[in-house]
């Protein structure tokens, strides 16, 4: 369903100020998204003032100062800090990245948001639930299904077919394509979003895959592929670079192809 | 109703409210914004028809609206949606039929470049049509 405002127990009220530390030059202003579960209420916008002199290159270097020198209750997910497990994927400056690549320089303005990834339940924070993506990804079935047995080696595959995959088998699951994508705002219960049909057609050009006609079954209704309007936020926000829309488009060629 | 489909007793993160629009993005509802007004436009043509076909005096009627200040700023609206709809129209058929133009850049200057065809197409026709 389209719905443009936020639901009334969504609503983002004033937060509080939090004092820029003490003797620094240089500070920089992050409006950072706040709401916890155990005290309830409203989700709030709460500033922090930061030392960036003293603070590393990265948005995600900013929330570790924010959480080790002024207020250790802020919540967010990381892991590799590298770019590589998408754990950190949220809306900063208004686009959704991985906190771990961006570099807080790297992006506008005078004071910088940061906002847990759009249009999901907030378990707290800067963590939403990722419950329905991660479902979503799983009913493309993302594992090679093949009928004839199994070669006494591994299944071959030449240079060319495997080149295939190349700017698919990157993905790292961060969710910022899905959770950018104004279709799967209002869909995002039968629209299967960007990261899963991108995984999906990923399975379908396998050269070794042999369930094609199947995955595209899977795909064939109104809602979970067809949704896709190329409105093209989840290529414009890929930390990776990679082009679901692309990858939709190529689906869509496929389901006519089977047809002609 | 404002989130009226929530029942969640978690928050909703906010979307529209902190999201930075791509030039792709205006692209995009700006061809379903102007393909509604075409519905519109339709039924102008149909109603200046009706009117031609139903001799001077209802022609007079509906003429005087038009040349109105109004009524021009709609037709001039109008040209630019026409432009705007058939411009980015070409763009879909591109992406969907060869599949070129997916790069985020290059999308975002096809987009930009539909908007300046669909401003620049229709103050043309609107300059030959006065100087005519």
């Amino acid at each position: 369903m389209v719905e443009l405002t936020l639901p009334r127990n969504s609503k983002i009220g004033k937060g509080k100020v939090w004092p820029k530390p003490d003797g620094a030059a240089k500070t920089k202003a992050f409006k950072v998204y706040r709401y916890s579960p155990e005290e309830g209420g409203n989700p709030r916008w709460d500033t922090y003032w930061v030392d960036i002199e003293k603070c590393g290159p990265m948005v995600l270097d900013v929330l570790f100062y924010i959480k080790n020198k002024i207020d250790p209750t802020l919540a967010f997910r990381r892991s590799c800090r590298e770019g590589v497990c998408g754990s950190c994927a949220m809306n900063i400056g208004g686009n959704n990245t991985i906190a771990c690549t961006k570099g807080w320089d790297e992006v506008a303005g005078t004071s910088i948001t940061i906002a847990p990834l759009p249009h999901l339940p907030v378990v707290k924070d800067l963590i939403p639930d990722l419950t329905n993506f991660y479902a979503q990804h799983a009913y493309v079935q993302p594992f090679l299904k093949t009928d004839t047995p199994a070669p006494e080696k591994e299944w071959a595959q030449t240079p060319d077919d495997r080149a295939e995959l190349d700017g698919l088998y990157e993905c790292i699951l961060c969710a910022s394509c899905s959770t950018s994508c104004p279709s799967y705002w209002w869909n995002g219960d039968k629209y299967l979003g960007p990261a899963a049909l991108l995984q999906a057609y990923r399975w379908l050009i396998d050269s070794r895959d042999e369930a094609t006609g199947d995955r595209l079954d899977d795909l064939e209704d109104p809602f979970k592929l067809y949704r896709c309007h190329t409105i093209m936020n989840c290529a414009q926000v890929c930390p990776k670079g990679l082009n679901p829309a692309k990858a939709i488009a190529k689906i869509k060629h496929m389901m006519v192809e089977r047809m002609v | 109703m404002a989130g009226s489909g929530w029942t969640d007793r978690r928050p909703m993160s906010p979307h529209l409210q902190t999201w930075r629009w791509h030039a792709t993005m205006y692209g995009s509802i700006f061809h379903r914004v102007t393909g509604v007004g075409l519905y519109g436009g339709a039924v102008l043509i149909a109603v200046w028809m009706i009117a031609l076909a139903s001799g001077p005096e209802a022609y007079a009627v509906v003429e005087g609206v038009i040349l109105s200040l109004p009524g021009q700023l709609v037709l001039f609206l109008w040209s630019m949606a026409v432009l705007y709809h058939l411009a980015n129209g070409v763009r879909h058929l591109i992406w969907d039929g060869p599949m070129l133009g997916f790069s985020p850049a290059i999308a975002s200057l096809w987009s930009i470049f539909n908007f300046a065809f669909a401003l620049l197409g229709s103050a043309m026709i609107w300059s030959l049509a006065s100087l005519g």
